[in-house]
């Protein structure tokens, strides 16, 4: 679904985006994450054609960008670092109107797309008060709304959470799920990693511009090699493993093993209650705090 | 999508409430006149207005050449420096572009609207002004014909064919004005410092052909044949300024079209 090759952007001096190699394939939710300035909007806006690449490919659905803008972007949908719409006008104006002015969709069924896609962000009972009136989350909601209209095959959001509340939130995830579910490609844009925890099956980190890792989010979350221990005899438990244990809590052991069977049966042996004992897992933030520097939002002295 | 943006026009209130605002001075104009009967004496005062006292119909005329150098221009100069600025401090510049609307069209789209809304106010303004003309200043009686500034006699239907000239003059100096703040549209960031970038020129313009220093510079000046459109209504017309007016337009136009289409296919966009 999205192919770039090389692809890199400098702004005068500085370079936003350096020989990017990305890969999402078609029934992939992609979470592309990296700290703040790393060049994630940069990348989204070259995906789209807004940003002209200074060197390198994007592909997009097969095709060439921009070279073949028009036949690519009316299948997918977009939303670019918040969304914008006309403050004049009601939502449903400000969607028909967007509608209208591009190919994808026949004006016929232009209404009965337009109450889809609001009755899928749980905006179907909007009146028409202007969209100046909105909240940021109604504005966050249309802006997905807009995205949404022609069932795109492609959805390329940056940060399509922001201003919700936790519960909508959930309904966000739930709605990208189930498009996903229906055969959507997601491209999501994000530096929460919670929320790119729970919704992504794949994940890019960028960090300076540069792509540091990519690969199946179930890989990058393997097993550590070490195994954690949940016991009241913390104390037994330290004499029998003695050597072994690399962290220890008041009710918690961090054991480095590789066989949780034999273990068990160690400690089982020699008197331990064991409550729980499991591998440990890299969780997403060990994965991309070890691959990333800081962000361009901290100017230490 | 120039269907979307002139409806994007006639929806906006903007549009109307401007254009109330450049019709209020000549009917205001209309009302002293008539309610005083004082005109300025021939050959002063804006161009036509001497004469309309003795000729109601010639009002329109009167009309545009009031609202032609400065209302209609800074009108057109906001319209047009919104345009792509506009759009794009909104934020809705990019969710066009990735609809996708082609860039080369999404700017010929905004200079039809920008046109239409040009062609709008100056018919508004004709209209209304015809109709106080004939109303309050009193209409040329049966058998008596419009003079013209030569002194000799127009016909209905010759007064007619030349203030359709004079229309079509006057909005191609405002495609002048339209080009120059479309280019600026596509640089600046804020439609503010385009409209302002423009109103320079034009002020710049006009200031320059007040000074005997800058007689060089005279024939090249955008605002240097605007008012040429008065020569049309002499006989025979004399056509040597219209014409001069006609190719420095054009010039402009091509002028700022072209850098603006050039610099706007080219630009990242990052709002």
């Amino acid at each position: 679904m999205i192919r770039t090759h090389g692809l890199s952007k400098r702004f005068g001096k500085v370079v936003a985006v350096d020989g990017l190699d990305l890969e999402v394939d078609e029934g992939d939710v992609y979470g592309f994450l990296g700290p703040n300035g790393s060049g994630k909007t940069t990348t989204v806006r070259m995906l789209l054609g807004l940003v002209l690449a200074t060197s390198g490919t994007v592909e997009l659905l097969g095709r060439q960008m921009p070279k073949h803008a028009g036949r690519v972007l009316p299948e997918v949908g977009a939303l670019v670092e918040g969304p914008a719409a006309y403050a004049g006008m009601s939502g449903r104006a400000n969607l028909a109107l967007m509608d209208a002015m591009g190919a994808g969709g026949t004006r016929r069924d232009r209404a009965g797309r337009i109450d889809d896609a609001l009755d899928r962000v749980g905006l179907g009972g909007i009146d028409r008060r202007p969209v100046r009136a909105y909240s940021l989350g109604m504005r966050q909601r249309l802006g997905l709304a807009a995205a949404l209209i022609r069932r795109p095959r492609l959805l390329v959001l940056d940060e399509p959470t922001n201003g919700l509340d936790p519960q909508g939130i959930r309904e966000i995830r739930d709605l990208l799920t189930e498009l996903n579910r229906d055969g959507t490609t997601v491209f999501l844009s994000s530096h929460l990693l919670a929320e790119v925890e729970q919704l992504c099956d794949r994940v890019g980190v960028l960090d300076r511009g540069r792509l540091v890792v990519q690969d199946q989010l179930d890989a990058l979350r393997g097993p550590t090699g070490r195994l954690r221990i949940r016991t009241p005899d913390v104390a037994r438990a330290r004499g029998l493993l003695d050597g072994r244990i690399e962290g220890i809590d008041v009710q918690e052991l961090l054991v480095r093993h590789d066989d949780p069977a034999t273990l068990n049966r160690l400690l089982v042996e020699g008197g331990v209650r064991v409550e729980l004992l499991a591998p440990e897992h890299r969780t997403l933030e060990d994965v991309v705090l070890e691959a990333t520097g800081a962000g361009d939002d901290r100017v230490p002295r | 999508m120039i269907v979307v943006e002139l409806l994007k026009l006639v929806r906006s209130r903007r549009t109307w409430v401007t254009i109330a605002v450049i019709d209020a001075l000549p009917v205001l104009v209309a009302i002293l006149l008539a309610s005083t009967d004082i005109g300025p004496r021939p050959g002063t005062g804006p161009a036509f207005l001497s004469a309309v006292l003795r000729d109601g119909t010639l009002y329109p005329l009167a009309a545009m050449a009031m609202i032609l150098p400065l209302f209609l221009p800074t009108a057109v100069a906001v319209t047009a420096g919104d345009a792509i600025a506009g759009e794009a401090q909104q934020g809705t510049l990019r969710y066009v572009l990735a609809r996708p609307v082609r860039r080369t069209r999404l700017l010929m789209a905004k200079l039809v609207a920008v046109m239409a809304f040009a062609l709008l106010t100056l018919l508004v303004v004709a209209a209304t002004s015809y109709v106080l003309g004939v109303t309050l200043l009193g209409g040329v009686t049966a058998g008596q014909t419009t003079t013209t500034f030569s002194g000799t006699d127009l016909s209905g239907t010759q007064l007619a064919g030349r203030t359709a000239l004079a229309l079509l003059y006057a909005l191609l100096s405002m495609l002048g004005v339209a080009s120059v703040a479309l280019f600026l549209s596509t640089i600046v960031r804020s439609p503010l410092a385009a409209t302002m970038g423009t109103m320079a020129l034009l002020i710049g313009s006009s200031l320059l052909l007040t000074l005997g220093a800058a007689d060089a510079l005279r024939p090249y000046l955008v605002t240097r044949y605007w008012l040429s459109f008065v020569d049309l209504f002499r006989d025979p017309i004399l056509w040597h300024d219209v014409v001069q007016g006609v190719i420095l337009q054009a010039g402009y136009v091509v002028v700022f079209l072209l850098a603006g289409w050039a610099n706007f296919v080219t630009k990242d966009v990052t709002d």
